[in-house]
């Protein structure tokens, strides 16, 4: 299990980064954390031409308050993110999913906007930043442009990130005072990609949002249950976002089970967010 | 500060000597293996002449090369379903080695791989090992075989037609064991290095024995056994007895090594390993067993069918026959009728994997003990303890020609019981379904062979086939002490350990015995087949270092003793028998001032034979190899006593399953263990909790899984699924100590008790929290998605 | 390849270079190739065999080292990513293999090792655990080390074995000589 050869570049700057991806635009990856990456590349799974490591661009790690919204550089390791006091005070939920996202020394390496630029479907962070309304920042050759989270994730491991493009940020909004959250994921194991996983948050306004991974090829807010979930109906909706999925069948799990369990585990988020934001307007 | 063990210093500070750590020989390079991705296919060419050409690599061997150098493995189907190193005809399994490429380094190696064209002949697959066989559309895998049976024995013990004639209840069900392994963390190693000039080949490797696979791997090879020699260093990383299953590997990077030219090194990477490895067999069965109304079993039938993948390799079929003697458990029936194929399918190959069959047996008896026990109504505990053997009966003769040297059954029951509050667990449980909560209470039972009898394998054959071979038995181990002229020793012991303690073990009792501190003693493991004692059965496996390995080395430091005492005696001018030996001295009896220290008489052995007794041998090198009189060949009714030591568990567990999800939590394991004598209950017990754990796996999680095409699904540690730290519920282990009579310490393996009854228990302890509903779990892994399902379906059927 | 050859700096991009990188405290130089996995660089350019390979897919666990002070799986970093780091194998945690840190002696203590071949990692592991978390609990424990697989040990004698070396009054767990 040794990767096939490539051409290894260390871009200073993301000027740099972002010539050398257009560039070899096609053959080139970006290596960050590498912690998805590499697996990939030691199966011979994938290969590129050109590995370009932006872990020497030294103002990319960063987890920045914004208004509106933390913002997070894409060299923040999961790790940084999840014990960040600002995560923990503006986007709570962020550090929440980041628990159940492989382990820690995976977490130490792994970066946040890598986990949302690999794309999986199974995959915590893509299905949060979907529920929350977040947006990605992809700077390349022509230009900067901020991405939407629902217009980002196309399919199973695809984006709408161009071959020149780097996700330089990733935009989480803020949760406002008085809000609940919850992140419930059903694995075989501890830290494994998720059989399904939902992330909620019940805003103060009434409103309720909802992801969804591993029951789509891309995560996916179900609109309808989050209108049912304002209103408490939690059955309802977890029974509105099964009919919004539309899971595929593997060894860990049917599509029938992944449906069902995308119902239970929406009504368990519910009811765990709310709860948590009735406790935070009572404490 | 002083450490547990002796082998932790250098494990703890990066200084083990694992096989991927030696420096072997100048100029080694290395192998890659091209694998088929295909289940079922005929080679119709190879064309390599694209890898050839890459700069760095020296030569690429395929199945055409390897059918000119060497000759099938050889094994209980003389001439039949040839298997050799490398698929020569045909692909029957995905991951089966196509072709070697052996180059600079590994990674221009890998890059080769992709250079080789096959042109492959897809053909139909089977994998389902009943299917195999009845389905007469199954495609065949051994056309000079003709039919996907590889082997097919009826036993039968007693007279199991009378017993169930008697029955006032039968139960039978049909069961499914999946297809695990216990994946060491390290992965087989070889380096192999062809000495053209002497026609020797040296092997060095992670193998683990039994070493009789030599003897295999050197007729493979046609080359005489005392030209090949194997090396296995002190440190190997994991086994679980999947590193017997190694040998196609010594002869497929030997014949590598042989073809290039030059000294070759593979290390096997994870997906070879989940893909290709060994692993145990999957077995479909059918399970009657018969009793009367008071819950007394009258007789068992077993249908069994075993699969050892694509082709039939030794010590298959262990899988099968290895618990033959223990067929019975700890109960007191005595009719059995074996109905047994051992079936070949388009899966990866077999062997030995902790518990080596008993898993699998105990999964289907103590599944229908349990089933028998519902239907009459009666308590399970209480069932098994009216079947247990009691006390008294010990040593005792099996039906299947089982020697149980002892065992306090009875006790382990009461132990259990009280230790788990049973009652109370029952109580918690009734209130628990009143609250609507799927709560569960599972038994299994087990008796653990350990020291595997080499006779058991001839089981394979009938008893007239029997009659025109030479017989085989025993259960061998030997160890050699060296005394130096300071009185220093070193012991060399032929168990090639894999993490179970062995020089710490053979440490500490030879220091007893010798009446000499600790640290005056050196243990070498590992193994040198050209210059350190051995024999057929040498190595780790089966459980052996507690009865047979310890035996051995307390045998060999008493031989010692023995000749030092005489010595000593010669130089006082005493009769032996007048010579005592007291904390490191030899003295006459009456006489303490006439005394030579255990150095000095070694001193006389080394620097003076002029002052040794007459017809005493200078030096001191004893070497003593250990067997058991109770190993012996099977009789002509197909009774073999297939093991030599009997421990047994008594295991109960806690289970709760989830309505909504179908997981199953198990909230408490409680497991009691006679094995013997435990020699160190700290070791004993990091035993059992790791068998505990590899039995979790294979009742829960792990499953080297195929769709029903033959595709391999599990080929990363992403979809085996190993059980880590947050999978592993508490488990509480209490011994009882009924020595054996049958070793010298009384001492028996414990290794691999808990991996045996693990899935039998919590499969009773899922059906048992199901009951409401009417499921049971009839197969394993229990994984969400199938309880989910049960749970679906029984609902739309209330 | 030749039509994809520009010339000798793109031909750079492919060719070994010069790894300077300090190990448990050493400075080390060695060539690289950009592919050659840094577990590969350190057991064979730099002939540390101490840590371990298990699975060359992140998931194991056994080849964890201390990366510029935070565990990282070496098998899923490049050689070519290390030069100019600080790392620590398990050959840099004890002085000697005289003197052991309290890790590893309740390691040994409580038979929390078998065959050995995990343990490297468990020790990185848990070296970096108590370096943030002098005092874990349980849980904390079984957590943090939950990336790192043993078939041997069934896990338990591990935990104990990390709490017996956690500082119980709050006063800091030993790391390594250079964590």
């Amino acid at each position: 299990m040794k990767p096939a050869a490539f051409g290894y570049l260390t871009p200073r700057t993301r000027e740099e980064a972002i010539e050398v991806l257009s560039r070899y635009a096609g053959d080139a990856k970006v290596l960050a954390g590498g912690q998805s990456l590499v697996p990939l590349l030691n199966f011979r799974l994938t290969s590129f031409r050109y590995l370009v490591d932006i872990n020497r661009i030294p103002d990319l790690d960063y987890i920045r308050s914004e208004q509106g919204y933390l913002a997070i550089g894409a060299l923040a390791r999961h790790r940084s993110v999840e014990q960040s006091a600002e995560a923990a005070r503006e986007c709570p939920l962020l550090p929440e999913a980041l628990q159940f996202v492989g382990h820690p020394v995976i977490r130490q390496r792994g970066t946040v906007c890598g986990s949302i630029a690999h794309a999986d479907p199974s995959a915590e962070l893509p299905a949060l930043l979907t529920a929350l309304g977040g947006s990605v920042v992809l700077e390349g050759s022509s230009g900067r442009r901020v991405a939407d989270a629902e217009e980002y994730f196309l399919g199973y491991l695809m984006t709408a990130q161009q071959p020149d493009e780097l996700l330089v940020e990733a935009r989480f909004p803020k949760l406002p005072n008085g809000s609940g959250f919850a992140f419930e994921e059903l694995a075989r194991r501890h830290g494994d990609f998720a059989i399904v996983g939902v992330a909620c948050a019940a805003l103060p306004d009434g409103s309720v949002r909802l992801g969804v991974c591993g029951a789509n090829s891309v995560p996916f807010r179900p609109l309808k249950a989050e209108t049912a979930a304002a209103q408490g109906d939690l059955q309802e909706a977890g029974r509105l976002a099964a009919a919004d999925s539309d899971p595929d069948s593997d060894l860990h799990a049917t599509a029938e089970y992944r449906r069902a369990m995308v119902s239970k585990l929406v009504e368990r988020a519910v009811r765990h967010a709310l709860e948590r934001k009735e406790g935070n307007a009572r404490g | 500060m002083d450490l547990y063990r002796v082998e932790d210093r250098r494990l703890l500070t990066g200084h083990g000597t694992f096989l991927d750590d030696l420096s072997t020989v100048p100029n080694v390079h290395h192998a890659a293996i091209l694998r088929s991705p295909y289940p079922h296919a005929r080679i119709r060419n190879i064309d390599a002449s694209k890898a050839l050409a890459m700069e760095g690599v020296d030569a690429v061997l395929t199945g055409r090369d390897v059918a000119k150098m060497s000759r099938p493995f050889a094994s209980a189907l003389p001439r039949q379903a040839a298997y050799y190193s490398l698929a020569v005809d045909k692909a029957r399994f995905v991951g089966e080695p196509i072709a070697v490429v052996v180059a600079k380094d590994r990674y221009l190696a890998e890059d080769a791989l992709a250079l080789i064209d096959v042109d492959y002949e897809q053909l139909p697959a089977v994998v389902d090992p009943e299917q195999a066989v009845i389905d007469p559309d199954a495609p065949i895998l051994h056309e000079d075989v003709g039919t996907n049976v590889a082997l097919h024995r009826t036993l039968r013990y007693g007279d199991p037609e009378e017993a169930f004639r008697q029955a006032d209840v039968v139960v039978k069900r049909r069961l499914r064991f999946p297809k695990y392994g216990s994946t060491p963390l390290e992965t087989f190693g070889v380096v192999a290095a062809w000495n053209a000039a002497e026609d020797t080949l040296t092997i060095w490797s992670n193998f683990h024995g039994p070493f009789s696979m030599h003897p295999v791997v050197a007729q493979a090879l046609g080359i005489p056994s005392n030209k090949l020699r194997f090396i296995v260093p002190g440190d190997i990383g994991g086994g679980f007895g999947i590193k017997t299953s190694i040998y196609p590997y010594l002869a497929l990077i030997g014949l590598a090594s042989r073809f290039s030219g030059v000294p070759v090194k593979w290390i096997e990477d994870r997906q070879e390993n989940l893909m290709a490895s060994s692993s145990g067999t999957d077995r479909v069965s059918e399970v009657e067993l018969a009793a009367a109304n008071d819950g007394t079993i009258l007789g068992v039938r077993m249908k069994i069918y075993d699969n050892v993948g694509g082709y039939f390799r030794p010590p298959e079929p262990g899988c099968t026959f290895r618990p033959l003697g223990n067929y019975v458990g700890g109960y007191s029936f005595r009719n059995l009728d074996v109905d047994a194929y051992i079936v070949f399918t388009n899966k990866s190959l077999t062997g030995p994997n902790r518990g080596y069959g008993c898993p699998h047996l105990y999964f289907g008896l103590e599944r229908v003990v349990d089933e028998m026990a519902h239907k009459l109504g009666l308590d399970p505990a209480e069932v098994r303890r009216r079947n247990l053997i009691p006390k008294a009966a010990f040593p005792y003769r099996t039906p299947t020609g089982g020697l149980y040297d002892a065992g306090d059954y009875e006790a382990c029951l009461d132990t259990l019981l009280e230790t788990a509050d049973y009652e109370g667990l029952r109580r918690m449980q009734a209130d628990a379904r009143q609250h609507g909560r799927l709560v569960g209470i599972g038994f299994a039972f087990g008796v653990d062979p350990s020291v595997s009898n080499m006779g058991y394998v001839d089981i394979a054959a009938t008893p007239e086939e029997r009659k025109r071979r030479r017989p085989k038995s025993g259960a061998t181990q030997g160890t050699t002490i060296q005394v130096d002229d300071l009185g220093k020793v070193t012991v060399e012991i032929s168990t090639t350990p894999q993490g179970q303690s062995h020089e710490t073990m053979v440490r500490r009792h030879i220091a007893q015995e010798l009446g000499i501190p600790e640290v005056d003693i050196t243990v070498i493991s590992g193994m040198d087949t050209a210059t350190r004692s051995w024999t057929i059965p040498s190595g780790s496996y089966s459980s052996r270092f507690a009865s047979i390995g310890i035996s051995s080395a307390v045998v060999t430091a008493r031989k010692v003793l023995e000749k030092l005492g005489r010595i000593a005696a010669h130089q006082l001018e005493a009769d032996p028998s007048d010579v005592e030996y007291v904390d490191g001295n030899f003295r006459v009896k009456g006489a303490p001032e006439r005394s030579l220290a255990f150095r000095h008489a070694a001193g006389i052995a080394h620097w003076d034979p002029a002052s040794l007794p007459p017809g005493t041998d200078p030096g001191i090198y004893v070497t003593h190899f250990h067997t058991m009189p109770t190993a012996l060949p099977p009789d002509d009714e197909d009774r073999v006593n297939s093991s030599n030591t009997y421990g047994f568990m008594a295991d109960l567990c806690l289970v709760e399953v989830d309505r909504e999800t179908g997981e199953v939590e198990v909230k408490k394991y409680w497991g009691v263990h006679d094995s013997g004598v435990i020699l160190d209950h700290k070791i004993a017990e990091g035993q059992i909790q790791g068998s505990f754990v590899h039995g979790l796996g294979g009742a829960m999680y792990e499953e080297m899984a195929y769709d029903e095409d033959g595709a391999f699904l599990t080929g990363t540690f992403m979809d085996y699924l190993c059980p880590t730290f947050l999978e592993v519920p508490p488990l509480e282990t209490r011994y009882v100590e009924t020595p054996s009579p049958f070793t010298v310490l009384g001492s028996k393996g414990i290794g691999e008790s808990a991996t045996e009854t693990v899935p039998a228990c919590i499969a009773n302890a899922v059906t048992d929290a199901l009951r409401p509903l009417g499921i049971e779990v009839n197969e394993l892994p229990v994984t969400p998605t199938k309880v989910w399902n049960w749970l679906q379906q029984a609902q739309s059927e209330a | 390849m030749a039509e994809m050859r520009t010339g000798h700096l793109e031909d750079a991009l492919f060719e070994a270079r010069e790894i300077a990188c300090t190990v448990n405290g050493k400075l080390y130089r060695a060539m690289a190739e950009p592919r050659r996995l840094l577990s590969d660089f350190i057991r064979e350019d730099l002939d540390l065999k101490g840590t371990h390979v298990g699975c060359e897919h992140g998931v194991c666990g056994a080849c964890t080292i201390l990366f510029n002070g935070q565990p990282a799986r070496s098998c899923l970093m490049f050689a070519v990513q290390a030069d100019g780091a600080e790392i620590v194998t398990v050959e840099g945690l004890a002085r000697s293999p005289q003197q052991l840190t309290r890790l590893q002696e309740s390691f040994s203590q409580e038979h929390a090792l078998q065959c050995g071949y995990c343990t490297p990692g468990m020790l990185i592991s848990a070296t970096a655990l108590l370096s943030e978390n002098p005092s874990p609990t349980d849980s904390e424990v079984r957590h943090a080390m939950a990336g790192q697989l043993c078939r041997c040990t069934g896990y338990e004698q591990i935990v104990r074995a990390v709490l017996a070396a956690a500082d119980s009054d709050g006063k800091g767990g030993e790391g390594g000589n250079h964590a």
